[in-house]
């Protein structure tokens, strides 16, 4: 009973230490941010490694449906929850608490049916073209946004931190740390519980042998109709969390480079492995920020032993040529990624007795 | 009401006519022949009895149901599965997972039902891993069952491959060349192999084959096919004493 009930206990746990280290001032605002992203990047990991990974197909849309989420929950909560241009609040400031998860599912859904549409039209193409398909879908997305002036266009679309606000000052918890976690959680369970149904085994099956699997029963595309359904409502999913943690988006969040970054996670978490996602999620998150610290470092360190002339300094621009090159390593090194295909359990059985994989 | 009737069946890619008024009809229970030299069409009428390709002309009505222009999934889920000439299976999903994905037109469950772990869900997973398992048992690959099929040698890999066709419950089974690649110790136990399956499962077969010593066999009926168009067709003491079919395979020059 202890050992099924293990990984519920271990995720409160960890949830029940940064809520704790947020509210006692340990953890700034500028490490709960770190935080928050890093379950962001999870959840947008974890969703594309569904399409790129288990389904073998090359979707390079990811921010595209990730704007769509991100507009429309702050919409909602924008519109509903403040005085805005739009008008007086529409909700008791109370209510954001419940107000709040509902606009991200909303956001998520609304995501998903964007899904769809981009994947009605691409189902007789693969690889290279969906490739473009998908590219085109998220600059069709984000050129719309540019040019809806009501939601402000290319200048973006703020108000939601005092949407925060009103969660935190209701009660005092640090509310975005708890949604990002529970996102987080919540995407990872639900794809691990599709991929391992005999129903959701069939995304591998396409992504092996799509003839084999059409003629073996398989409804080829309606599986992949709910994957890059479900892929994309979750993309949205952590766009809704995203501008909510930043109070503040902007198309330009949400471009070809947004997209680039979240397939580097999934690459080098290894295809298909979901727990290499989560990997590559926290350690390309505290990399980004890691390197903040370690260039000014690394630019005394050089200085000091005179490899750098003294007229030259190490800027942060440098962090572009590291973490490139770091993934060309990583390509040349291991192009499977870090876990390959495989999962966590895989490694190690011990830990199957904790969690069920099925 | 027959089991299979295939009328007239052509098909054109471009300019080139690779099948051309193909007939044949099964009562069901048999175990027919199909056999022709390279490039005859025989795996292009394969393809189009099992929907993946629409035959330009001509009619299949399987069970009472046309069939001709239906997705191949459709197609598989009335009734009619097949091997391939290559074998196809997923080769990095284990044997067991090869057996239970063939199993999507039974499974009686909808992606919601995934997500949320109803009962019917439950319920048929339950179903869906013993019918799997069952089937196994019953061709002796029960230990073979968390293997990848790429390990395995490749007799095994074409009986997993005719496991996972039978696991879609299927009335017509249709093998493209189960013996290519095989040894002659292999061939015979392929043999056995179709020969027990037709009985056990009391299904019809339907295959296409290379090698004499397996069609001569095991096929009841053989139609032979040439350029796309039927040459001959008879039991196999008549196929093997035509002298068309002769010339068909030989040539026509005297030696």
């Amino acid at each position: 009973m202890l050992q099924r009930l293990s990984v519920p206990l271990v995720l409160l746990a960890s949830l029940a230490v940064c809520v704790g280290l947020s509210m006692g001032g340990v953890l700034d605002g500028y490490m709960q941010t770190v935080l928050m992203f890093v379950g962001i990047n999870v959840i947008l990991a974890t969703s594309l490694n569904l399409i790129n990974g288990n389904m073998g197909e090359f979707a390079c849309g990811h921010a595209g449906f990730m704007a769509v989420g991100a507009y429309v929950s702050s919409l909602l909560t924008v519109l509903f929850l403040t005085d805005s241009k739009f008008g007086p609040a529409l909700l008791p400031s109370g209510a954001a608490l419940w107000f709040f998860p509902l606009s991200l599912v909303v956001g998520g859904a609304a995501a998903a049916v964007t899904g769809l549409l981009v994947a009605l039209p691409s189902f007789r193409t693969r690889g290279d073209y969906l490739a473009i398909i998908t590219i085109a879908a998220s600059y069709i997305i984000k050129s719309s946004i540019e040019n809806i002036d009501t939601i402000g266009g290319a200048r973006g679309f703020m108000g939601m931190s005092r949407v925060v606000a009103a969660m935190n000052s209701t009660i005092d918890l640090p509310w975005m740390i708890i949604w990002t976690f529970a996102g987080a959680v919540f995407c990872v369970w639900i794809i691990q519980r599709y991929v391992s149904s005999t129903y959701g085994k069939g995304v591998m099956a396409i992504c092996q042998d799509e003839v084999a699997a059409e003629i073996m029963s398989v409804n080829t595309n309606r599986i992949k109709l709910v994957t890059f359904m479900l892929s994309s409502g979750l993309a949205g999913l952590a766009g809704g969390l995203m501008a909510h943690v930043l109070g503040y988006v902007n198309p330009g969040n949400f471009t070809i480079l947004k997209s680039t970054e979240i397939m580097v996670m999934v690459y080098m978490g290894g295809m298909g492995s979901i727990s290499g996602a989560v990997m590559a999620a926290f350690l390309i998150t505290f990399l980004m920020e890691g390197l903040r610290f370690i260039i000014p470092m690394l630019d005394t360190l050089l200085h000091a032993v005179w490899l750098l002339p003294d007229g030259y300094e190490l800027t942060q621009v440098w962090k572009w040529v590291i973490i490139p090159l770091l993934l060309i390593m990583l390509m040349m090194f291991r192009p499977e990624g870090i876990m390959g295909a495989r999962e966590l359990a895989d490694l190690f059985p011990r830990l199957r007795q904790y969690y069920k994989f099925k | 009401m027959a089991l299979i009737d295939v009328d007239n069946l052509t098909m054109r890619f471009g300019g080139l006519t690779a099948v051309s008024e193909f007939s044949t009809r099964m009562e069901g229970g048999e175990l027919m022949g199909l056999i022709g030299p390279n490039g005859a069409g025989k795996t292009t009428v394969f393809n189009m009895v099992s929907g993946f390709y629409t035959p330009s002309e001509g009619r299949i009505v399987f069970d009472g149901t046309p069939t001709a222009g239906l997705k191949p999934h459709r197609v598989t889920t009335l009734g009619i599965s097949r091997t391939f000439q290559n074998i196809r299976l997923w080769h990095d999903l284990s044997v067991l997972d090869n057996i239970r994905i063939a199993q999507h037109s039974r499974m009686g469950y909808t992606s919601w039902d995934a997500f949320l772990r109803t009962r019917r869900f439950l319920d048929n997973e339950a179903r869906i891993d013993r019918t799997a398992l069952e089937l196994l048992e019953a061709l002796d690959l029960l230990r073979f069952k968390d293997e990848l099929p790429r390990n395995l040698p490749y007799g095994l890999q074409r009986k997993v491959e005719i496991a996972r066709a039978l696991s879609t419950k299927p009335k017509l089974l249709l093998l493209d060349e189960p013996a290519a690649g095989l040894n002659s110790a292999d061939v015979k136990g392929l043999i056995d192999l179709v020969r027990w399956i037709h009985k056990e499962f009391k299904i019809t077969i339907w295959m296409i084959e290379h090698q004499m010593t397996v069609v001569m066999s095991l096929c009841q009926y053989i139609q032979v096919i040439d350029f796309g168009r039927q040459i001959a067709a008879g039991t196999p003491e008549e196929i093997q004493k035509n002298p068309v079919v002769i010339k068909a395979y030989l040539g026509d020059d005297q030696i």
